[in-house]
């Protein structure tokens, strides 16, 4: 007689199957970890899925040269313990190379991933790249396959996905196309929440209440930092922040929260009234459509 | 497990179905924003396009358009994934557009869920594509079907509009076969019998939508749901971690996949298809630890007695409840390409994690999914229903459809696009 899986142990096993599947259909792929929460639980359920043996693939970071030292810290010690193999390629040297050409020093990085991305797939000749998105973070991602399809230009085509029927994937690509595969598509910002509770996983330090110096922007906090320094006029003020999630600094807002345990996140969640994004991302806010515009243009 | 997940009742994936005007979005919006799903940034955005477009009151069915271009046209063109809970459950809905490519659509949208909720409008009663709906959610297998009969605000909430719709319902369900049906009265405009029972509906006894779907059972529910209760093991990988500086490990060969029906405990007899050698169960883990058994749905890695030769592809079944291995099969198709059926080519069929050549030598009929007729037919364009013969290059392990839907389905492949381009539903083996 079966028992019900609780709603954690289900979509586990489904993240399991699909990250199975990425190791069976796909002969070279990768698993992009930033240190975020998010691809945490992507290297929980990779040990889940392939222990006692290796991850069947290495783990990439694109480093935007703009991220909190607490994260990249946090996602090389992650690495060692786990005794993975981490690829980081930078921005910084997309810039240095000329393929990423900012207009202003210290804008967001965000969008330049995307080329720094596609020269990391073309250099090692990745065929899959799994990531940490999820469908519920915003409305282009609601209608994205588990297996999305990219083409050599590493675009996604919204009108022209492959249909995806049971959990029966199709990850074949030609060479120089790529599949992301997104084995959490199916959470919720609350069941990442809560996974990493039933789990135990350790998280970077930033998630959690901290004090930090503020300006506060159109009702976003923008902290005070040497990418994003403060300009004539404005007045800092130190404040008890978290951050909901982990990017580029120039673009990623913390909010104000004494949560200082996982528990207490949990609580603040369910409760919460402003999407993840709408809180936090700078960048999404610019157009209705913006977040499925670069992906059109090889965003992750 | 913590306090919190004493209550879990799991995942119950759900298709929405209807068309443009049934108020499909709108009952989406409504499940949404009464269970507290919507958040305060969207819903502000959903205000400003509201105005934008001139209308008074928020338009919930917003909160569904997904798309740049959806939004452009005010339609929808591709199945969407909504998700919301109420602390006991976790709900993914299947949104499926009504009109444009409904076929393709609503078969993917169905294919993953276990109930499905088909919308009509009290105004019109049962359509043509009521009809469709009903017939492809039974076609793909799912197990429940809910009839909301919506905007009964415009019928002045009448019992009897709601009777009379309801009996035509019945005696269709009587003539394709429907066994689960149950029937609902609604507005998902003003929220009556969503979520809360609202005042206009006094004649109706019955359940709201959402105690409905508390209710319902889901696929890997108490008593294996509405699962096939044969273990089924397709293996997805196969873990020998040699290399590593543990010697206790140097033996070790793990089969890795997700138990697609049924259970298996230790000690028990299996057999591995399609080669046939058998062995027992030695251990089953997951991350280290060891279970006495496991059940449907859950990712578990299998350790054998015996030195036996398997690889992705492979089955592992029970000894005593085995399916058919054959290299012909009979199938309902589902084509989802624009590009014609070729009867000539050779295609790849995926059926669990295993592929093989094939041959869709057969069109026996297509099927006019508005009358229900059975046509002859040469090809088979996109949208198109019909039964096939298939002949594989490989054997494949395979149960009927309708007693197992993870061994009864399979997708088409076409090689020189890699698109995935049919859906089918295995009938019998020959």
């Amino acid at each position: 007689m079966s028992k019900t899986l609780s709603h954690l142990d289900w979509l586990e096993a489904e993240a399991i199957h699909i990250m199975r599947e990425v190791a069976g259909q796909c002969s070279n792929p990768a698993l992009l970890f930033s240190g975020g929460k998010d691809s945490v639980c992507l290297l929980r359920l990779a040990e889940k899925a392939f222990r006692p043996g290796r991850f069947p693939f290495p783990l990439v970071h694109i480093d935007t040269g703009h991220n909190y030292k607490e994260v990249t810290d946090f996602r090389d010690k992650r690495a060692a313990e786990l005794g993975e193999r981490l690829i980081v390629r930078s921005v910084e040297d997309s810039m240095k190379r000329g393929t990423v050409v900012l207009k202003s020093p210290l804008e967001p990085r965000n969008k330049h991933q995307s080329v720094t991305l596609l020269e990391t797939i073309a250099e090692f000749e990745f065929d899959c790249c799994i990531g940490g998105a999820r469908r519920d973070e915003e409305k282009a991602r609601a209608k994205e396959r588990i297996f999305s399809f990219r083409d050599e230009f590493g675009q996604w085509d919204p009108k022209n996905q492959r249909p995806e029927l049971w959990d029966l994937y199709n990850a074949r690509a030609f060479k120089g196309e790529n599949i992301r595969a997104f084995p959490i598509s199916n959470w919720t910002e609350l069941d990442v929440w809560q996974y990493i509770e039933r789990e135990g996983l350790e998280l970077p330090s930033i998630y959690f209440a901290h004090q930090r110096p503020i300006v506060v922007k159109n009702g976003l906090l923008q902290p005070i930092t040497d990418v994003t320094p403060l300009k004539d006029g404005e007045v800092a003020e130190t404040m008890t922040v978290r951050f909901r999630t982990v990017g580029d600094i120039t673009c990623t807002a913390p909010v104000e929260s004494g949560a200082s345990s996982i528990r207490q996140i949990i609580e603040e969640t369910a409760a919460t009234t402003v999407t993840e994004r709408g809180q936090t991302r700078l960048d999404d806010q610019t157009s209705e459509a913006s977040m499925e515009q670069r992906k059109k243009e090889g965003y992750f | 497990m913590g306090a919190n997940e004493i209550q879990d009742h799991g995942v119950l994936r759900f298709l929405t179905c209807g068309s443009v005007d049934d108020g499909k979005s709108t009952l989406i919006g409504r499940l949404l924003f009464d269970t507290k799903t919507i958040l305060v940034d969207t819903l502000n955005a959903i205000e400003r396009t509201s105005k934008k477009r001139g209308m008074e009151a928020v338009d919930l069915s917003l909160l569904t358009d997904g798309l740049q271009a959806e939004r452009e046209q005010g339609i929808t063109i591709d199945v969407a994934y909504r998700y919301y809970s109420t602390g006991t459950r976790k709900y993914i809905i299947a949104d499926a557009p009504g009109h444009e490519q409904y076929t393709r659509n609503m078969v993917t949208a169905a294919s993953t869920a276990n109930l499905a909720v088909i919308l009509i409008d009290a105004r019109k009663g049962m359509l043509t594509q009521t009809r469709r709906h009903s017939y492809l959610a039974n076609l793909v297998g799912i197990p429940h079907l809910l009839v909301a009969i919506n905007k009964m605000d415009l019928v002045d909430y009448d019992q009897a509009t709601y009777e009379k719709i309801k009996a035509d319902y019945l005696a269709f369900a009587a003539q394709i076969g429907l066994k689960d049906v149950r029937f609902i009265p609604m507005s998902a405009l003003n929220g009556d019998m969503i979520v809360d029972r609202g005042e206009k509906l006094d004649w109706y006894d019955g359940p709201t939508l959402l105690e409905i779907l508390e209710a319902a059972p889901c696929a890997h529910g108490e008593n294996g749901g509405d699962r096939d209760e044969r273990f089924r093991f397709p293996v997805q990988f196969v873990c020998r971690p040699q290399d590593s500086a543990n010697p206790e490990l140097h033996d070790y060969r793990g089969f890795m996949g997700r138990v697609s029906s049924g259970i298996i405990a230790k000690g028990d007899a299996i057999t591995v298809l399609p080669s046939g050698a058998t062995s027992k169960v030695k251990d089953i883990q997951i991350y280290g630890q060891s279970l006495p058994e496991a059940h449907a749905d859950q990712s578990v890695t299998i350790l054998l007695e015996d030195e036996v030769d398997i690889s992705r592809g492979d089955m592992i079944v029970r000894s005593d409840a085995q399916p058919t291995t054959t290299k012909q099969i009979d199938a309902m198709l589902c084509w989802l390409s624009e590009t014609p059926l070729d009867k000539a080519r050779k295609y790849v069929v995926r059926h669990t994690s295993r592929e093989s050549k094939a041959i869709l030598s057969g069109i026996e009929y297509r099927l006019d999914i508005n009358s229900l007729e059975k046509q002859s037919a040469d090809k088979l364009a996109v949208n198109d229903i019909a039964k096939v013969s298939i002949k594989l290059a490989q054997p494949l392990a395979v149960d009927p459809y309708t007693e197992n839907r993870a061994t009864g389905a399979f997708i088409v492949i076409d090689e020189s696009t890699n698109n995935t381009v049919g859906a089918g539903m295995i009938l019998q083996a020959n």
